[in-house]
């Protein structure tokens, strides 16, 4: 089998070269049967990559131990679901899983457009074929995940070999979100592809209109719902296992997932001005650039080990790989903005500052402006080393420094855009607009105050929490009002009627929703408690209202691996509560140890309890225990972002006008023809 | 004219803001990586910053002392003798031969002080070719298909 994969990877990267070089000559000469084969190759390049991928996955469920990336990833008693994830567990196979994520975005898409978009497929498909080489030459030539295991023998020949069993796969991998986390977020990396292909494919082609921004709107959403996804996932598996009570360490491998994240909204919010003004051409097509870059660079991250982090489990040489295809990809970028770059010229220019526009524009400038501060921080020692020859790392404190500012202009700025008019915005539509939610929301601040809150962060977020919620369901409020007033249809049915007039906007509100509880979790931070001791069998000790009792150790033999287990009661003013079971776990089979984080989870607050391991001091063993307000709340807002995204990506139900709560302060025509209207907007926003 | 103006200065605040808040937090966390080799060439004020050291646990050199633990980390062909005084049980992946990085500073008789350690697993998930004493057979030879 695993010469089979092999084989199906070589075939791959044959066709991934025919749909490359025959698309270049295709785009030249337009001849139609040249145009269908290399889309034909396109699709075969993407069933082989299947092929070899399946076949990788029968070889760990086969335990075929004479394969070199099985046996150091897993092993017999290894059980079915990390099987499955075993795949993506080391560079072999992790490459090899880009690419089957990328077959599958590529393949959707010359499947959807195979009769649509004659001018422009050609161009977009030689940029995915292009990209599918570069992965498919790591898969083949650098990184195999088909090796054999092979010893020379007496006689100096190579002989092939098979072990009894596998080495394992890593305890910290060993979790159930490896088996969703690392799809999610690759998910997420390689679907930024499909938008640069599409960007760079119409600025080659000269592609007329704002029509590419239409086709790849949906591809965008899907992957950065899944770079969302993806980031929470892992910050939650970094908070439920490696047992240090927080989420989110800025590590260079975590800033990494960041960073496309950052540019992947800024480029969702600022094509609206595209669409609707014909603004920022240049800038938007830069940042679909470098959205794909600053993938492909946090895929080199996690690889290559440069900046030393907890995933870099590898150093290996596989970076001069991905440094000449990033500096390829910046050359092709900058070669096609110089030649074709008359035709991003802006048909419009900001008028005010008080402005829909100019929102967009500060949403993205402070998006950036973080983007660019992570990507500083988690490359300053590589930088430091060139510059200075001493290698500087920097921490917490300076992203933390950063980004908590950023990240409150940007949360007030989720309140504010939205409701902002296009052009300019008269005083009176902001007054209507923001009157009362900005009123709720100091009063929130002021009862705040009273109960103690002095955290001057946590204080605004709650405050600008209160203000974009509010701003949300004052807009929900007005448009179910105005349906209900034609319908008679209840609140809850002309609000849903209402998301589903225009999803767009609504599924935007949403997100935007998500985010607040996002941001509410991130305040509680501030208020975040530990306590350690050690403990012997009947001590207690006490965190916030809770009483942890020991009540003694036992020992849980798995199959994979032996847990050993203490027995903590949980009681709240006296009155027993719940059992809690932090784990140190042995896996047997590559001596390694691992912990099992126990949490009790509440809207309120995480009471995360920690089996530390045995004291330097006394030896005896050390109870770790957390109280972490409010953490819930983030995951639950991601789930919230999620679902937002997913709603803003269905067709609206209706026509796409609806009744508008504020009167146009616009006098002239707007770009595009749209007629500006005192009672009726444009739904498709 | 004044639009632009008006923009200019907006964008000119928050990015001159966001600066000074880097620069501020540059200051707190900045953190010099040496290698074992580098510190005893490190002179005057290089000596007090604090510092990143990695290397490979020595087999058997881990001692858990009264309120600290003491190691030997090995690189380059040099030894280094660490003491970690932090306060956290160190994690699962520390054990003999795993790749340490210790965070703190050295002291004047010679032996680091580390507030911080943390560690990778040695090259067993990754099965270095040549890499010995891993779970994967030794020095595995690799033939392609």
């Amino acid at each position: 089998m695993d010469v089979f994969g092999s084989f199906a990877l070589v075939l791959a990267f044959v066709c991934a070269v025919y749909a490359f070089g025959g698309g270049i000559a295709a785009i030249f000469t337009r001849h139609p049967l040249l145009i269908k084969s290399t889309r034909q190759a396109g699709m075969a390049t993407c069933g082989l990559i299947f092929v070899a991928t399946f076949s990788l996955e029968y070889l760990f469920f086969s335990d075929n131990f004479s394969n070199a990336y099985v046996v150091a990833h897993s092993n017999r008693d290894l059980s079915t679901f990390y099987k499955i994830a075993a795949l993506w567990s080391g560079q072999e196979g992790s490459l090899l899983f880009w690419s089957f994520l990328l077959a599958v975005y590529v393949l959707s898409v010359l499947v959807t457009y195979r009769n649509k978009n004659g001018e422009l497929m050609p161009y977009v498909g030689v940029v995915m074929a292009g990209v599918q080489i570069f992965f498919l030459t790591l898969n083949n030539f650098v990184a195999s995940p088909f090796k054999a295991l092979a010893s020379p023998g007496a006689d100096g020949v190579m002989n092939y070999v098979a072990r009894a069993d596998g080495s394992g796969l890593n305890p910290l991998l060993q979790y159930p979100e490896m088996v969703i986390h690392p799809p999610n977020l690759y998910s997420g990396y390689t679907g930024f592809t499909i938008p640069f292909a599409f960007a760079l494919g119409a600025l080659l082609a000269r592609y007329p209109g704002e029509k590419w921004i239409h086709l790849t709107r949906k591809w965008t959403m899907i992957a950065w719902m899944f770079q969302s996804m993806g980031i929470l996932l892992g910050a939650h598996w970094a908070y439920a296992v490696l047992g240090w009570g927080g989420y989110w360490g800025w590590d260079p491998v975590e800033n990494a997932s960041f960073l496309p994240w950052l540019t992947g909204t800024a480029f969702l919010h600022s094509v609206m001005m595209q669409e609707k003004r014909g603004m920022m051409k240049v800038w938007n097509v830069w940042l679909v650039f470098s959205t794909f870059l600053l993938c492909i660079l946090g895929t080199f991250l996690t690889r290559s080990g440069i900046v030393s982090s907890v995933h870099a489990f590898a150093q290996s040489s596989i970076g001069s790989w991905f440094v000449g295809f990033l500096l390829l990809i910046i050359t092709v970028c900058f070669g096609a903005y110089l030649k074709n770059r008359d035709y991003l010229k802006s048909e419009n220019q900001l008028d005010s500052i008080v402005s829909r526009e100019s929102s967009f524009l500060f949403n993205n400038l402070i998006l950036l402006v973080s983007c660019i501060a992570i990507l500083s921080g988690t490359l300053f020692p590589v930088f430091s080393e060139w510059i200075t020859g001493n290698r500087i790392s920097v921490g917490a404190p300076f992203f933390n420094k950063v980004n908590i500012p950023i990240g409150l202009l940007l949360l007030f700025l989720t309140g504010v855009g939205p409701l902002l008019a296009w052009r300019k915005t008269s005083t009176e539509s902001l007054k209507r607009n923001f009157g009362w939610p900005l009123g709720i929301g100091l009063v929130a601040g002021v009862i705040a105050l009273v109960f103690g809150f002095r955290e001057i962060y946590s204080w605004v977020c709650l405050i600008l929490c209160v203000f974009v919620a509010s701003t949300v369901g004052l807009e929900f409020y007005r448009g179910a009002k105005v349906i209900r007033a034609r319908s008679g249809a209840s609140f809850l049915a002309s609000a849903v009627d209402l998301t589903l007039r225009n999803t767009r906007r609504y599924g935007g509100y949403i997100v935007h929703v998500g985010m607040v509880f996002v941001f509410i979790g991130l305040a509680g931070a501030a208020f975040n408690r530990d306590i350690q001791k050690d403990m012997q069998v009947g001590q207690t000790m006490q965190i916030g209202s809770y009483t942890l009792l020991l009540q003694g150790f036992d020992s849980k033999p798995e199959k994979n691996y032996t847990a050993q287990r203490m027995n903590v009661e949980v009681l709240r003013d006296k009155k027993p509560l719940m059992m809690l079971y932090p784990e140190k776990r042995h896996f047997s089979s590559n001596e390694q140890n691992g912990t099992m984080v126990a949490i009790y989870s509440t809207l309120k607050e995480d009471l995360y309890v920690v089996y530390a391991g045995d004291s330097p001091e006394t030896n005896m063993p050390v109870l770790h225990a957390y109280l972490n307000p409010l953490v819930k709340w983030i995951w639950f807002g991601g789930a919230v972002v999620v679902f937002g995204t997913l709603v803003a990506m269905l067709p609206n139900r209706r026509a796409v006008l609806v009744l508008a709560g504020a009167p146009q302060p616009a006098a002239q025509p707007l770009a595009h023809g749209l007629t500006p209207s005192v009672t009726l907007r444009e739904g498709h926003d | 004219m004044k639009k632009q103006v008006k923009f200019g200065v907006g964008i000119g605040v928050i990015v001159a803001s966001m600066g000074f808040l880097a620069w501020l937090g540059y200051g707190e966390s900045k953190t010099y990586y040496h290698t074992i080799a580098e510190l005893p060439t490190l002179t005057g004020a290089a000596k007090g910053q604090r510092m990143r050291v990695g290397g490979t646990v020595a087999p058997g050199s881990i001692h858990r002392l009264n309120g600290r633990i003491d190691f030997v980390l090995e690189g380059e062909g040099k030894t280094l003798p660490v003491s970690y005084i932090g306060s956290d049980p160190l994690p699962d992946t520390f054990v003999d031969k795993s790749q340490a990085l210790v965070e703190g500073h050295p002291s004047p008789d010679g032996r680091f002080v580390a507030e911080v350690v943390q560690a990778k697993c040695a090259s067993k998930y990754e099965a270095a070719p040549g890499g010995s004493g891993g779970a994967a057979a030794s020095s595995p030879q690799r033939s392609s298909m």
